[in-house]
C-alpha cells in the first residue's frame, strides 16, 4: 500500500506550482480564461491522497491564494475549504469515475470554488464581474483531462519512488 | 450518507471528523474576512504571509526580467548609441523646459507669497518597478518592488512619465500592493486644465477607462481636455495629469454628463514608476480638524499599526474612503485647503 508513504513533497510542489500558475502575467483578453489551478490540485490532491490533503491542506493553499491575489484574507480558504471536504466526502466514487464523468465532477466542484468567491465578493462589496466570472470554470472544465493527466504521473512517480526508498 | 467504506474509514482521518473540521475552518474563515474587511487589524499576518510568498512572485516575474536583461544584451552597439544619443536630445529639450519651469515655480512660489497661502515645494520622487505578476483579474492591483523598507508609505501616489498610475495601498516591508486609478474603487480628485472645473474621476475596471459621473449638463467639457489631478483629498498631489476626456454624452432628461476619459499613462504596459514623496506643507490638509498650527510631521497616525511610515506619512485615506473625502471636490472654490504654514522647505 504505497499511498501510506506518500511523502507530502510533490503535494506541496505541485500546489506552489499552482499557486505560481495562479499569478502569471496573461494577456487582459485571455485573464478569464485562466483555469483555477488550484482548485484544481486541491480537488485533486484530496480525491487522491485524502489523508495528505485535507480540509487544512486547502485552508493553507486558499489562505495563501488570498495573499498573492490581494483578497480579503479567507475568501479562497473559505470555498477550497468546501470544495475540498465535498470532494473528500465523495473521494471514493469519484475517483472511479470515466474520465468523462470525473471531468463533470470537477467541474462542478470549480464552480461551486467559484460561486463561494463570488459570494464573499458580493458580501464584501467588491466588484462581482458579472457572467464573465464563470469563465474560469469553462477553462477548469477544458483543463482538467491534461492537468489530471501530468497530476497523475507525478503522482505515481512519487508513489514509487517512496516504494522504492522506504 | 457516510464515508463507510471499511478499509477507508478507520484509517483516514486521525483527527478530528471531517464534518467538524469543516465547521471549524469555515467559522475561521469567516472570521478572518470579517476582520480584514473591517479594519486592519490583519494587515501584520498580511504582510508577514505576503513577504514569505515574495520570492514565488519574483520568481514568476523572473521570465520577463530575463526577457528584458536579454534584449538589452543582444542589442546591437550602433542601435545603443543611437538610443543614447536620442536619450540625451530628449535630455536636453527637457532640461531647457525645466528651466523655465523653475522660473516659473519662483514666481509662484513669490505670489503664492504675496496671497498668503502655501508655496508648493518640488515633488520628491522614489523610483520603483511593477512586478509582472498578476492578482485578482476583477481588480486592478500591481506588486511594487519597494516597500515601507526603502520609505513607501500607504497612501502614496504612484506616476509615471505620462501620467498618474495610482496608489500604495499595502506595505509588506520589502515590496508593497498598489491599487491602479482604474481599479472600480479607486477615485482621483481632477480638474480640467483649460476652464479649472474639478470633479472625480472614477475606475472603471476597464484599463483604459475612466468616468467623471458628477458633471452637470451645463458644465464646460469637451472632449480632448486634458485632466490634471487638483490635490484635494490629499492623497495625490495637484497637478499631475490623470486622463484626457474622450467622449461627452448628455442625454436630455439626465441630469448629468456620462464622461469617459482615458487615462494618460500606459496603465498596462509600464514598468517602471515613480512614487511621489508629497512635500511635508502639503501633507496634513484635510483629515486635521486644527487648521491654525503647522503640522508637525511626525505625529504618526496612531490607526495603523503596521506601517513603520516616514514622517511623511500622515493623510492616506485608504482608497475606498477617498471617495468620501474627496466628495467636497464637486463643490466650486475650496481653494485653500492648505493651513497657512508657509511652506518651509525641510
Amino acid at each position: 500500500m504505497s499511498r501510506n508513504r506518500a511523502s507530502p513533497l510533490m503535494l506541496w510542489v505541485t500546489l506552489l506550482g499552482a499557486l505560481a500558475l495562479a499569478i502569471v502575467p496573461l494577456p487582459t483578453a485571455a485573464e478569464p480564461f485562466r483555469p483555477p489551478f488550484l482548485t484544481m490540485a486541491v480537488i485533486y490532491w484530496t480525491m487522491m491522497w485524502p489523508r495528505l490533503c485535507g480540509l487544512l491542506t486547502a485552508f493553507i493553499a486558499g489562505l495563501l491564494l488570498d495573499v498573492l491575489h490581494g483578497n480579503l484574507l479567507g475568501q479562497h480558504a473559505l470555498a477550497l475549504v468546501v470544495v475540498s471536504f465535498l470532494t473528500l466526502r465523495f473521494h471514493l466514487q469519484i475517483r472511479n469515475f470515466p474520465l468523462w464523468q470525473l471531468t463533470a465532477a470537477a467541474t462542478l466542484l470549480m464552480a461551486i470554488d467559484t460561486f463561494f468567491v463570488f459570494w464573499s465578493d458580493g458580501i464584501a462589496g467588491d466588484p462581482t464581474g458579472g457572467l464573465a466570472r464563470w469563465a474560469t470554470v469553462l477553462a477548469g472544465a477544458v483543463a482538467w483531462a491534461p492537468a489530471m493527466a501530468l497530476l497523475d504521473n507525478l503522482r505515481l512517480r512519487s508513489e514509487n519512488r517512496s516504494k522504492r526508498f522506504s | 450518507m457516510a464515508l463507510s467504506t471499511p478499509d477507508s474509514e478507520p484509517r483516514l482521518f486521525s483527527g478530528p471528523a471531517p464534518g467538524l473540521r469543516l465547521v471549524v475552518l469555515v467559522a475561521l474563515a469567516i472570521v478572518l474576512m470579517v476582520f480584514d474587511h473591517r479594519d486592519q487589524h490583519l494587515a501584520r499576518i498580511r504582510s508577514y504571509l505576503a513577504a514569505a510568498l515574495y520570492p514565488l512572485q519574483e520568481a514568476v516575474d523572473a521570465p520577463s526580467t530575463a526577457g528584458r536583461w536579454l534584449t538589452e544584451k543582444l542589442t546591437a552597439r550602433d542601435r545603443l548609441i543611437e538610443e543614447n544619443a536620442g536619450l540625451k536630445r530628449e535630455l536636453l529639450l527637457e532640461r531647457g523646459q525645466l528651466q523655465r519651469m523653475a522660473a516659473l515655480e519662483a514666481e509662484n512660489a513669490r505670489m503664492r507669497a504675496l496671497l498668503d497661502s502655501t508655496a508648493k515645494v518640488g515633488d520628491k520622487a522614489l523610483i520603483a518597478e511593477i512586478l509582472s505578476v498578476d492578482m485578482d483579474r476583477l481588480r486592478h492591483r500591481v506588486v511594487l518592488n519597494r516597500g515601507g523598507r526603502d520609505g513607501v508609505f500607504v497612501g502614496q501616489a504612484i506616476i509615471d512619465a505620462r501620467g498618474v498610475v495610482g496608489q500604495v495601498t499595502r506595505d509588506r516591508g520589502n515590496s508593497s500592493e498598489a491599487l491602479l486609478i482604474t481599479d472600480p474603487d479607486h477615485a482621483v480628485p481632477v480638474e480640467i486644465v483649460r476652464n479649472g472645473l474639478r470633479s472625480i474621476a472614477l475606475g472603471t475596471g476597464d484599463l483604459e477607462r475612466l468616468s467623471l459621473p458628477f458633471l452637470a449638463r451645463n458644465s464646460d467639457v469637451k472632449a480632448g481636455d486634458l485632466l490634471v489631478s487638483s490635490g484635494l483629498g490629499g492623497s495625490f498631489p495637484a497637478g499631475y495629469p490623470v486622463a484626457t476626456v474622450q467622449d461627452v454624452r448628455g442625454d436630455s432628461g439626465e441630469p448629468f454628463l456620462v464622461v469617459t476619459a482615458r487615462p494618460t499613462a500606459a496603465l498596462d504596459r509600464i514598468r517602471e514608476v515613480l512614487l511621489v514623496q508629497p512635500p511635508p506643507a502639503e501633507v496634513a490638509a484635510p483629515p486635521d480638524d486644527s487648521p491654525l498650527p503647522p503640522p508637525p510631521p511626525a505625529a504618526s497616525r496612531s490607526g495603523q499599526p503596521a506601517a513603520p511610515s516616514p514622517p511623511a506619512a500622515t493623510t492616506a485615506p485608504a482608497p475606498a474612503t477617498s471617495r468620501p473625502a474627496a466628495a467636497p471636490a464637486a463643490a466650486p472654490a475650496a481653494a485653500p485647503a492648505t493651513p497657512p504654514a508657509a511652506g518651509p522647505e525641510e
